[in-house]
C-alpha cells in the first residue's frame, strides 16, 4: 500500500477527483493548505501598499491506493492537474505500514 | 414653536439611518483588520453605542446645545432635565428656528456624539486596551466632543457666530476625530511587527459591507442636518451622494496609475473619503460642486496616505489619511465652493464672489478644531498611558485582542 499525497492548484480539484472517481479510486482526503515552492508568492497591494504573500493556496490530496494501482494513480493526477505554468504542484508517494477501517476493524488491502 | 410633522418625521428617520453608520463603521474597519483583532474591533465601534448615549443623556447634550455662552454649554439640560418639555433651544431662534421637537434634535445628536469617537479606532487598531478605551472616549465626550459642537454647531458658539459653517460635522466630527486619532497613535506607537510582517486585511467584502452601510446612514448624517424636509434636504442628498460617486473614481484612477490595480478596498476607501470632505458642504453647495469636491477628495486623501510613511506614525487603517484629511479638505473646499443661492443661512465662497472672507472663518475652524482636539486628546491619552497603560500587553497582541481582551473568537 502507497500514500500518495499531492499538492495542486485549488481550481483544478474537481477535475482531478473527477478524474481519479473515472479510474475507480474509491476515496480521498482533501485540504486547504498554503505554501509556497518555485512560484514563490504574489504581491497584493492595500492602500498603495503593497505586501508580499508568500504563502499561496493550494490543495492538499491524500489517497492510499493498492502498489499497483500507483503509477495509474499518478499519472491521472499529473494529466489531471497540469496547467502548465508554474505554481502546478507536486506529487510524492509514499509506503503505507498499516492501514484500518474503523467501523469493521479490516486490515489492509480490505480497508482500501 | 411650530412642530413640522414632515420634519419631524424626516429626522426620526434620519437618526435611524445615523445610529446605523456606527456598526456600518464597525464592519467597514473590522474587515480591515487581521482575523485575531476583528471582535476586537467590532466591540470598541459598539461599545460606543452603550457609553457615548448615556454620557450624551446626562451632560454632553447639555455642554453641547445648552446655555448661552460662545465657549461652552452648561447644565441646564443635564441629566435630562426640561428637553423633553423644552420649547426651543439657546440660541435656535428667528431664521434658525427648530421645527422639530428639541428631545428629537439631542437623540439625532446623539448619534453624532456615538459614531465620532468611534472614529478613531481605526487608528489604533490591534493594540489598544480595551479598558483604556472605555475611558478614553468616556472622557473624551464630555471634554472634546461637546466643546467643538458647541463651538460649531450651536447657533450661540464662537465660530459659529463668526461665520464658519459646518453642515454635517467636517470640523465636529471628521477633524475631531482625525485630530484625536493622531493624538492617541503618537502615544501609543506602532504595531509589533510593525514594517517586518505584512497585515493585510482579513475580510474585505466586510469592508465593502460596511462602506455600503456608511454611505446609505450618510444620507441621514447629511441630509437630516437639514433639520427639516424640504429642498434643503434633497440638495444635502444629491450633494453626499455625487461626492462620494466622484471621490471613488478618482481614486481609482489614480490607484491604478500608481499602483497598477483599482481595488475594491480603494472604491471603497474613496468613496469614503468623498463622503467626509462633503459633509461640512452638503447644505451650502450646488451644482455640479460636490462632484468637484469629490474628485478633489478621492486624490487628496489617496496622496495623504504617504504621510504616514514620511512620519512613521501607524495610523493602521488610515484615520488621518481619509477622516482629517478630508475633513479639512472638505471644510476649506466650502470656502471656495459656498453658494447662498442653495442655502441663504450660508455664505458665497470664493468662487461664487463672496471673496476669501468665508474661506478665512473655514481656515480658523479647521484650526482651532484641530488644534483643541489634539491637544486635549494628547494630555488625556498620556494621562491613561502613564496610569493603566493604553497598549495591551507584548502577549496579548500576539494572540490577538479577540482573546485577549474579550475571551472569544470571531471564527470557530
Amino acid at each position: 500500500m502507497k500514500l500518495i499525497t499531492a499538492i495542486i492548484k485549488p481550481f483544478k480539484i474537481d477535475d482531478v477527483k473527477n478524474a481519479l472517481k473515472a479510474i475507480g479510486v474509491q476515496g480521498m482526503t482533501v485540504a486547504e493548505v498554503r505554501g509556497f515552492g518555485r512560484q514563490g508568492g504574489h504581491s497584493e497591494t492595500y492602500r498603495g501598499a503593497e505586501y508580499n504573500i508568500d504563502f499561496v493556496p493550494k490543495v492538499r490530496l491524500e489517497i492510499v491506493v493498492d502498489s499497483e494501482q500507483v503509477d495509474q494513480v499518478v499519472d491521472t493526477i499529473v494529466t489531471s492537474a497540469a496547467t502548465g505554468k508554474i505554481g502546478d504542484g507536486k506529487i510524492w508517494v509514499s509506503e503505507v505500514e498499516r492501514m484500518i477501517r474503523i467501523r469493521t476493524g479490516e486490515e489492509g488491502h480490505d480497508a482500501i | 414653536m411650530t412642530i413640522d410633522s414632515g420634519a419631524t418625521a424626516w429626522v426620526i428617520v434620519a437618526t435611524a439611518l445615523v445610529l446605523f453608520m456606527t456598526p456600518g463603521l464597525a464592519f467597514f474597519y473590522g474587515g480591515m483588520v487581521r482575523r485575531k483583532n476583528v471582535l476586537g474591533m467590532l466591540m470598541q465601534n459598539v461599545f460606543s453605542m452603550g457609553l457615548v448615549s448615556v454620557l450624551w443623556a446626562a451632560v454632553g447634550f447639555s455642554l453641547a446645545f445648552g446655555g448661552q455662552n460662545r465657549f461652552i454649554g452648561n447644565f441646564d439640560f443635564a441629566w435630562m432635565k426640561g428637553i423633553a418639555k423644552a420649547d426651543s433651544l439657546p440660541g435656535y431662534t428667528g431664521a434658525f428656528a427648530l421645527v422639530i421637537p428639541p428631545l428629537l434634535f439631542m437623540a439625532y445628536q446623539m448619534m453624532f456624539a456615538v459614531i465620532t469617537p468611534a472614529l478613531i479606532t481605526g487608528a489604533t487598531a490591534d493594540r489598544l486596551k480595551f479598558s483604556a478605551y472605555a475611558i478614553l472616549i468616556g472622557v473624551w465626550s464630555v471634554i472634546v466632543y461637546p466643546i467643538i459642537a458647541h463651538w460649531v454647531f450651536s447657533p450661540t458658539g464662537w465660530l459659529f457666530k463668526r461665520g464658519a459653517l459646518d453642515f454635517a460635522g467636517g470640523a465636529v466630527v471628521h477633524i475631531n476625530a482625525g485630530a484625536a486619532a493622531l493624538a492617541v497613535v503618537l502615544i501609543i506607537g506602532v504595531r509589533r511587527s510593525y514594517g517586518q510582517e505584512t497585515m493585510p486585511p482579513h475580510n474585505l467584502p466586510f469592508t465593502i459591507l460596511g462602506t455600503g452601510i456608511l454611505w446609505f446612514g450618510w444620507i441621514g448624517f447629511n441630509a437630516g442636518s437639514a433639520l427639516a424636509a424640504n429642498g434643503l434636504a434633497v440638495q444635502a442628498i444629491v450633494n453626499t451622494h455625487l461626492a462620494a460617486a466622484a471621490a471613488m473614481l478618482s481614486w481609482l484612477v489614480v490607484e491604478k496609475a500608481v499602483a497598477g490595480h483599482a481595488t475594491t478596498l480603494g472604491a471603497a476607501s474613496g468613496a469614503v473619503a468623498g463622503l467626509v470632505a462633503i459633509t461640512p458642504c452638503a447644505g451650502f453647495v450646488g451644482g455640479m460642486a460636490p462632484v468637484y469636491i469629490g474628485l478633489l477628495a478621492g486624490v487628496g486623501c489617496y496622496a495623504a496616505l504617504s504621510l504616514k510613511k514620511k512620519f512613521r506614525f501607524d495610523d493602521s487603517l488610515d484615520v488621518i489619511a481619509v477622516h482629517l484629511v478630508g475633513g479639512i479638505l472638505g471644510s476649506l473646499l466650502l470656502g471656495l465652493f459656498a453658494d447662498k443661492g442653495v442655502n441663504a443661512l450660508g455664505a458665497d465662497g470664493l468662487f461664487l464672489g463672496g471673496g476669501l472672507r468665508l474661506l478665512g472663518e473655514q481656515g480658523l475652524a479647521v484650526i482651532v478644531t484641530f488644534g483643541f482636539s489634539f491637544t486635549v486628546t494628547y494630555v488625556v491619552a498620556t494621562i491613561l498611558d502613564r496610569t493603566i497603560g493604553l497598549r495591551v500587553a507584548d502577549d496579548d497582541e500576539l494572540v490577538g485582542l479577540d482573546q485577549s481582551q474579550h475571551a472569544e473568537t470571531a471564527y470557530q
